[in-house]
């Protein structure tokens, strides 16, 4: 087992087990359970698959209603919940501890309206990402924000964790694009935050449910932003002779005032790793790829790659190619979607998330293959170059304990490289229990409290995901007594 | 009133404000003060100004990003971006002619506090979407920071949209991070006449439903057509519902043609110069569709569909002239000074419609008595003041600015 702790389960609920399960059965008969160790086992843990507990209980309801009367009780009876979508997480968002109850949403999947005129979808929280857009293909529409786990992950997750993926520098990440969320708190309390209309009323409470982490409450619908398709889209595949020319083109074709749909970049050993697995013809004399996608009408896209192919003649490109029709689009994409899968053949991997100004790319992928050397392994790089969104994946072998310890060990030193060079820990994959010992690399005491605040208005007795996101001796975490009160108080004019 | 408090960076900002905080001093937080008459009254002992908290941190035209000290003038960093090409995405909007000041005055920290958004917010979002990071101090006198500079960030709460909106009742702004655009190579604007509310609020939604990647859909009742600043438009005579496309030529060229095909079956379709394109959609951010008077003026949030139904609805009990931005889906609604300003009318409307309405414009007396803030229902309330109180547990940051008791 690795080095980042769970705190010690509270044996008194691990003895009332089947109590506790009898007693929730009777609240919400119909909802399924799953008690049985092996059931169990299977909720054990998420994409972060090198921490596992078995959840003290599994239980997956069909409605809102019956996710509240859950949590009623769970919130008098002092038990913690995790709310589960598919457990695609890769920062352990999911994971369990033994002491917790799972709520998971799988069976909450109905999409419940699609209004083409107003551009909403509302919907289950536990219907998939690409669900969404598969609804309404037939009318042109899709929903934006795309994550590499987007056939399997659900926008309940999605919610939970503010999702990204490649498309969204054009288009925006889950926060941007999500008008609505039916959320039940700890306490049960259904509320309704948002509506169909674009912007909400009073405190930006979608602003702060976004991102959240499962901590907040538990959303069960989720009304979406929808968007009519471009004419078109199409990929240009670009390979350089190295990392570096690669990371100045990125900046520069941002610089020149384009924003493409889709900015990705591959380096070599990310190439070699995705063309020996899906063979899509991916050039493998170059030491790095860029995928350039743009969007609009055939004449449109020529004069969008035009420009692109100036900017990139300067980095001196040693293949350039245009996808010339729908099926030479889908291989170009087929390669890079199945990055992860052709990895994780390979060998167990460790894909970090940092952020980095795009100024620094060149820069940091340098200082990213040095650290690499430094722990000795190798790492692929394989990420949303537009946004400077990083994703190195470190390739080790999970069974070889002292390999792992290493491996996480090189994990968090790029991470606090992406902090130095004026970036953040995370940007799509969220902090989980992955990354939140290294919180205080990125915010102060007086940062952190603010959000812990938070958490004890939404959730004064914590119970909701525990043990995620902030450091376990974070400031104002639990919901210490003074805070509560605090924030429970009356106030205004009354004190005075 | 004694004198303004003025801080220079975060560290006298945080003393000045822990100092309040201490004596439960209660602090009226402005900027160059162009929104001082929105908002409920307020009882204050001082008041304080960013205005000193001013200048570009960075700016980084290559990465579409800029930071700014919350008391910059927008106008500045508007001026600083346009020299570079760029623009805010969000095209905030100008509450300066509607209570008579000259146009161009606030500060970037304000339209943070108050996510001023304009027309092109359906195509690219509100304020609180191209905001990347903050720096603040709460009502307890901590300085702290959320976000940052990079344009994806998941990294702990995001209490950087979360207090954008929060019109200074939270924290002051030190320091804003946005993310900026390019600004388009050209503009053309498709223009409807003579539409009813629905149809034009159809028309709209026909546009917005094509690919061409609409910046801008409006509708302005025939009235206020007329207070319009080019003379042609103004004089027009006819309701006008006008549809923006911004990109670059080829494609703005292309699309305004596919898309006049299919408004065609809605009328004839116009199209108006590039000088009166620029000179329309100013006045739409600027809200030049409004009178300069004391006329009461809401704000309503509601999905597009069901504008035209609520409007309807409050014209079957008062006389109301309305412009619709949005596609429908925002009504500026300037409504007869009645005892309660249409206000029970408008809310019964929106619990079934969906949205909400706040009182932009009031005399002070309406505003007191009158609910600015559309009201909040009972969880989200008791949220709502627990935020509050954990940013600012004394209330002595823009005291019951938004809500009575907060």
């Amino acid at each position: 087992m690795s080095f980042i702790p769970l705190p010690d389960p509270d044996p008194d609920i691990l003895k009332r087990r089947a109590q506790i399960a009898k007693n929730l059965a009777k609240i919400a008969p119909d909802a399924v359970f799953i008690e049985d160790e092996e059931g169990r086992q299977a909720y054990e843990t998420d994409a972060l698959t090198t921490y596992r507990r078995i959840p003290l209980l599994v239980i997956l309801p069909s409605s809102t209603h019956e996710v509240s009367l859950l949590l009623t009780h769970c919130h008098k009876e002092h038990i913690q919940v995790i709310a589960r979508g598919a457990g695609t997480s890769l920062c352990g968002g999911a994971v369990p501890t033994t002491d917790a109850v799972i709520i998971g949403l799988s069976r909450m999947r109905r999409i419940l309206d699609i209004n083409y005129d107003n551009r909403t979808a509302k919907v289950e929280a536990g219907v998939t990402n690409l669900g969404i857009s598969d609804a309404m293909n037939a009318e042109q529409f899709f929903y934006a924000p795309d994550p590499s786990s987007q056939i399997a992950c659900t926008i309940g997750g999605n919610v939970a964790m503010n999702s990204g993926g490649a498309h969204c520098l054009k288009y925006g990440v889950t926060t941007n694009n999500v008008l609505g969320v039916k959320l039940v708190l700890m306490d049960g309390e259904v509320i309704d935050i948002g509506s169909e209309a674009l912007d909400s009323n009073g405190y930006d409470l979608l602003g702060l449910i976004n991102g959240s982490e499962g901590q907040l409450g538990i959303a069960t619908e989720i009304t979406v932003r929808i968007l009519r398709k471009p004419e078109m889209a199409r990929p240009m595949l670009i390979g350089f002779n190295n990392n570096k020319d690669a990371g100045n083109c990125v900046s520069a074709i941002i610089a020149s005032g384009m924003i493409p749909a889709a900015l990705e970049f591959m380096d070599k050993r990310a190439i070699h790793i995705c063309e020996n697995y899906v063979k899509v013809g991916y050039p493998l004399d170059v030491e790095a790829l860029l995928i350039v996608e743009v969007e609009g009408s055939e004449n449109e896209i020529n004069l969008q790659f035009d420009h692109v192919r100036e900017i990139v003649e300067k980095f001196d490109p040693k293949t350039i190619r245009i996808a010339q029709n729908d099926e030479e689009t889908d291989k170009i994409w087929k390669g890079r979607k199945s990055a992860f899968g052709a990895m994780g053949q390979l060998s167990d991997n460790y894909c970090m998330d940092g952020v980095i100004p795009i100024s620094r790319l060149a820069d940091v992928l340098g200082w990213v293959a040095h650290i690499g050397r430094h722990h000795d392994f190798e790492i692929a790089n394989v990420f949303h170059a537009g946004d400077g969104s990083l994703h190195p994946v470190i390739l080790y072998n999970a069974n070889d304990e002292e390999e792992l310890l290493r491996a996480e060990a090189c994990g968090a030193e790029l991470l606090r490289l992406c902090v130095k060079a004026g970036g953040c820990l995370t940007g799509e994959h969220g902090v989980g229990i992955e990354k939140r010992d290294l919180m205080r690399e990125q915010f102060s005491e007086l940062d952190l409290i603010q959000q812990t605040r938070i958490k004890t208005v939404f959730d004064p007795n914590w119970l909701l995901n525990p043990a995620k996101v902030f450091p376990l001796n974070a400031p104002g975490r639990g919901g210490i007594e003074a805070d509560i009160a605090e924030i429970s108080k009356p106030g205004g004019e009354s004190e005075r | 009133m004694s004198e303004l408090l003025l801080p220079r960076d975060h560290k006298d900002l945080s003393d000045i404000i822990t100092s309040a905080s201490d004596d439960k001093t209660r602090l009226e937080v402005i900027g160059e003060n162009s929104k001082q008459y929105i908002g409920r009254p307020m009882r204050v002992d001082r008041t304080l100004t960013t205005r000193q908290l001013s200048g570009i941190n960075f700016y980084s035209p290559e990465e579409l990003v800029i930071s700014v000290r919350a008391g910059t003038s927008l106008s500045m960093v508007e001026h600083t971006l346009r020299h570079e090409e760029q623009q805010l995405a969000f095209e905030p909007i100008d509450y300066g002619h509607l209570f008579g000041f000259k146009t161009g005055q606030g500060t970037i920290g304000s339209v943070v506090a108050c996510n001023l958004s304009g027309p092109r917010r359906i195509r690219s979002g509100a304020a609180r979407d191209s905001l990347l990071g903050i720096h603040g101090v709460n009502g307890r006198g901590e300085y702290f920071q959320n976000g940052g500079r990079v344009m994806k960030n998941v990294t702990g709460y995001d209490l950087t949209k979360g207090l954008t909106g929060s019109w200074g009742t939270l924290c002051v702004f030190s320091e804003v991070i946005l993310k900026v655009i390019p600004r388009f190579e050209t503009s053309v604007t498709l223009v409807l006449q003579g539409l009813d509310d629905r149809l034009a609020i159809n028309a709209l939604c026909d546009a917005m439903k094509s690919p061409y990647e609409v910046t801008g859909a409006v509708h302005l009742q025939k009235a206020p057509v007329a207070l319009l600043t080019d003379p042609k438009i103004a004089s027009l005579g006819t309701s006008l519902t006008a549809i923006r496309l911004e990109n670059f030529e080829t494609a703005v060229r292309y699309r305004s043609t596919r898309l006049r095909t299919q408004l065609s079956c809605y009328g004839d379709v116009l199209e108006f110069s590039e000088q009166q394109t620029n000179s329309f959609w100013q006045d739409m951010q600027h809200l030049k569709f409004l009178t300069q008077s004391r006329a009461p003026v809401w704000r309503i949030s509601t999905p597009p569909q069901n504008g035209p139904i609520l409007v309807s609805e409050i014209e079957r009990v008062v006389p109301v002239s309305a412009i619709y931005d949005w596609s429908g889906g925002l009504i500026w609604l300037e409504v007869p000074a009645t005892s309660d300003v249409s206000a029970s009318d408008i809310r019964r409307s929106l619990a079934h419609l969906g949205g909400h309405a706040t009182l932009i414009r009031a005399d002070r007396e309406v505003r007191t008595r009158t609910e600015v803030f559309h009201p909040i229902p009972g969880a989200i309330g008791k949220i709502t003041r627990g935020i509050k109180n954990s940013f600012d547990p004394h209330h002595i940051l823009n005291p019951e600015r938004m809500y009575a008791g907060l």
